[in-house]
């Protein structure tokens, strides 16, 4: 604040002077280093998740016979531990959600980017807000107590109490404000150059759109779906309250039947709905899928990464 | 936004000389544009009104004894007091520890750091860290809180207590803390810094009295939501053991033991309502819901409130 190092000294200016006050040079250290362990913090927490993960799922991996990770289906109590079957459902609700929240992200960033006037988009966005801030503990109800018997099952008679597509659904509309903000962001990015040189040449607002702005941002719109997906995937509550999660069938691809996904094995064996809570092999595979959905998302995340950062090299 | 103006414009030139042929096709792709906010909203509203109904028994006949009854076993008598202020108790948490921690982080990372190499893996890394599913991180707070450190987190409830909930919450919360406040540092104008770097400030003087007060609005708007998003965290507490079924609160403990004790929040016990016999309970359900809802989307517009008051382009 006040300069210490003030100039009315007669004394040649040296060195030494220039330095100024050692207490504010010892505060500017020691705030720098306190910044710093909390930068750091993030560091260290990321290789907390990994190693923790690692190590309980490596014991367990030592203790259970590899067999058992692909026979039956995902039974814990009984040992069966089909990867594969958790694998599939959580791939089939992603894909669900995505079929959802593509088509509707992807519109409304599009209206928000290029055709919503600044009065408009301050109306229009917080729509999207508060979409993002429903916790999914209540979407998972919705999915279970709207969505599924008021929309699949009059359309599918066939359809059970519990199954992927009305969990897929709702976890769609979960993902529909993360899809819509980061390709928002990236059909903004484009320069409006490309956009007056395409109306200069008599293009219509729909041309430019989908002609000129969206290939131009097409690597933030893949980010965005990679995101989606990945947000998708790890989608807890929803599909612990209306996927089913008890269900084990074989690898089941059947939109319509309940089953089980990675993050809805997790919460199931933590709260202990097959019976298992705390004991034995079966409590401890959650560290395992733990592990196996942290690479997956992790791996979608770093690819999305990329295609982001191609946008910002670009412009 | 002259831009649209111009294009609008063209437009009518343009349809002028076609002869005014009303373009079908555009007109088409704009609503459809439209209409997908529009389904968004209309789910929004469906949401919120069928919760509503649903809840309206227990709301109009209980009312406020409905948010001040504790856990039971009886639908007719349960409430749910203990969820709500254990989940206040976790925020207070995520208040206490992640915010001041996150915010000193990105101060740091967009602030002191150059563009290096280090910085820019500790941010990439930080983007990653939230985008880890929020369910990985119980099994991180299950591992390291309940486990590893029961004796400080918990001895008597192994673990299963506030302090480990609310630790976990705060290291999920963490990463969004810090990418908010980078962006709102991002935004200052760097001129406001060189202003103050050129009468002679140190580098945490110029963050304190030219950046942070011009980022504030946008720190502060971060923040409440990043609350809001702890309040509603079901998942991790499942793993690090938030109490799912009946519970009673013992009284006459120091505020330590009860925080070293085990404990409920408002989305778990929403969870658990939502599993046992429909008929009977899914009023309770419906109506804790519009409880947390009430909750959240208060602080939300609160936030969004905030930034349309404080928000200014430089």
């Amino acid at each position: 604040m006040s300069a210490t190092a003030t100039p009315t000294t007669r004394e040649p200016i040296t060195p030494e002077l220039m330095r100024g006050s050692k207490r504010r040079h010892r505060k500017e250290r020691a705030i720098r280093t306190l910044f710093q362990a909390a930068a750091v913090l993030g560091l260290v927490i990321s290789i907390a998740i990994v190693l923790a993960l690692i190590e309980e799922a490596i014991r367990w991996l030592f203790d259970i016979q590899l067999g058992w990770l692909w026979t039956g289906g995902w039974i814990p109590r009984s040992n069966q531990f089909d990867l594969l079957t958790i694998f599939a459902g959580t791939v089939l609700v992603a894909v669900i959600a995505m079929l959802v929240a593509a088509p509707l992200g992807l519109g409304a960033a599009a209206y928000l980017s290029e055709y919503a006037t600044p009065r408009t988009r301050r109306t229009l966005k917080p729509i999207l807000e508060t979409l993002a801030s429903i916790p999914s503990v209540v979407l998972g109800y919705f999915a279970l107590k709207v969505i599924n018997p008021d929309l699949v099952r009059q359309i599918f008679t066939s359809a059970g109490t519990f199954n992927y597509l009305a969990a897929g659904l709702a976890v769609g509309i979960l993902t529909i404000p993360l899809v819509a903000s980061v390709a928002e962001d990236a059909l903004h990015a484009v320069p409006n150059a490309l956009r007056e040189g395409a109306y200069g040449i008599g293009a219509r607002r729909m041309t430019v759109t989908l002609r000129v702005v969206f290939p131009a941002a097409v690597s933030g719109i893949v980010a965005s779906l990679i995101l989606g997906f990945s947000r998708a995937v790890g989608e807890t509550m929803v599909v612990a309250l209306a996927a089913g999660a008890t269900g084990s069938a074989e690898r089941n691809l059947n939109p319509l039947d309940g089953g089980q996904t990675m993050t809805g094995a997790i919460a199931s064996l933590a709260i202990g709905s097959d019976q298992v809570r705390g004991s034995g092999f079966a409590f401890d595979s959650l560290y395992f899928v733990g592990l196996l959905l942290f690479a997956f998302t992790f791996l979608l995340n770093v690819v999305s990464e990329r295609f982001v950062r191609r946008v910002r090299s670009k412009y | 936004m002259s831009l649209v103006a111009e294009a609008d414009t063209r437009t009518a030139v343009n349809l002028a000389l076609r002869g005014r042929k009303r373009q079908v096709g555009g007109m088409l792709f704009r609503f459809g544009l439209l209409a997908t906010l529009l389904l968004a909203l209309a789910i929004l509203l469906i949401l919120l009104v069928s919760t509503l109904i649903e809840a309206w028994p227990v709301l109009s006949t209980r009312g406020w004894a409905f948010v001040t009854s504790d856990t039971s076993s009886l639908s007719e008598r349960a409430g749910v007091w203990q969820g709500l202020v254990g989940s206040l108790i976790l925020v207070g948490f995520v208040a206490a520890i992640a915010l001041p921690i996150g915010v000193a982080a990105a101060i740091y990372l967009q602030e002191y750091t150059r563009d290096t190499r280090t910085s820019r893996i500790l941010i990439a890394n930080i983007r990653n860290l939230a985008g880890v599913p929020s369910v990985v991180y119980g099994i991180l707070g299950l591992v390291v809180f309940v486990k590893a450190l029961s004796a400080v987190t918990g001895p008597d409830s192994h673990g299963r207590s506030y302090i480990s909930g609310g630790l976990t919450l705060a290291v999920l919360v963490m990463p969004i803390v810090i990418l908010i406040t980078m962006e709102a540092l991002r935004a200052v104008p760097s001129n406001i810094r060189e202003g103050a770097y050129g009468v002679g400030a140190t580098r945490w003087e110029v963050v304190r009295s030219h950046v942070l007060p011009n980022a504030a609005p946008g720190i502060f708007t971060g923040a409440i939501l990043a609350m809001a998003r702890a309040f509603g965290e079901t998942a991790p507490l499942l793993l690090v053991g938030a109490v799912t079924g009946y519970f009673s609160s013992a009284s006459g403990r120091t505020p330590l033991e009860v925080l070293q004790g085990p404990y409920t929040a408002l989305p778990t016990q929403i969870f658990s309502f939502a599993k046992l016999p429909a008929n009977e309970w899914q009023p309770n359900t419906a109506a804790a819901i519009i409880v947390l809802l009430v909750a959240i989307l208060a602080v939300n517009f609160l936030a969004i409130l905030l930034r349309n008051r404080y928000e200014r382009t430089w």
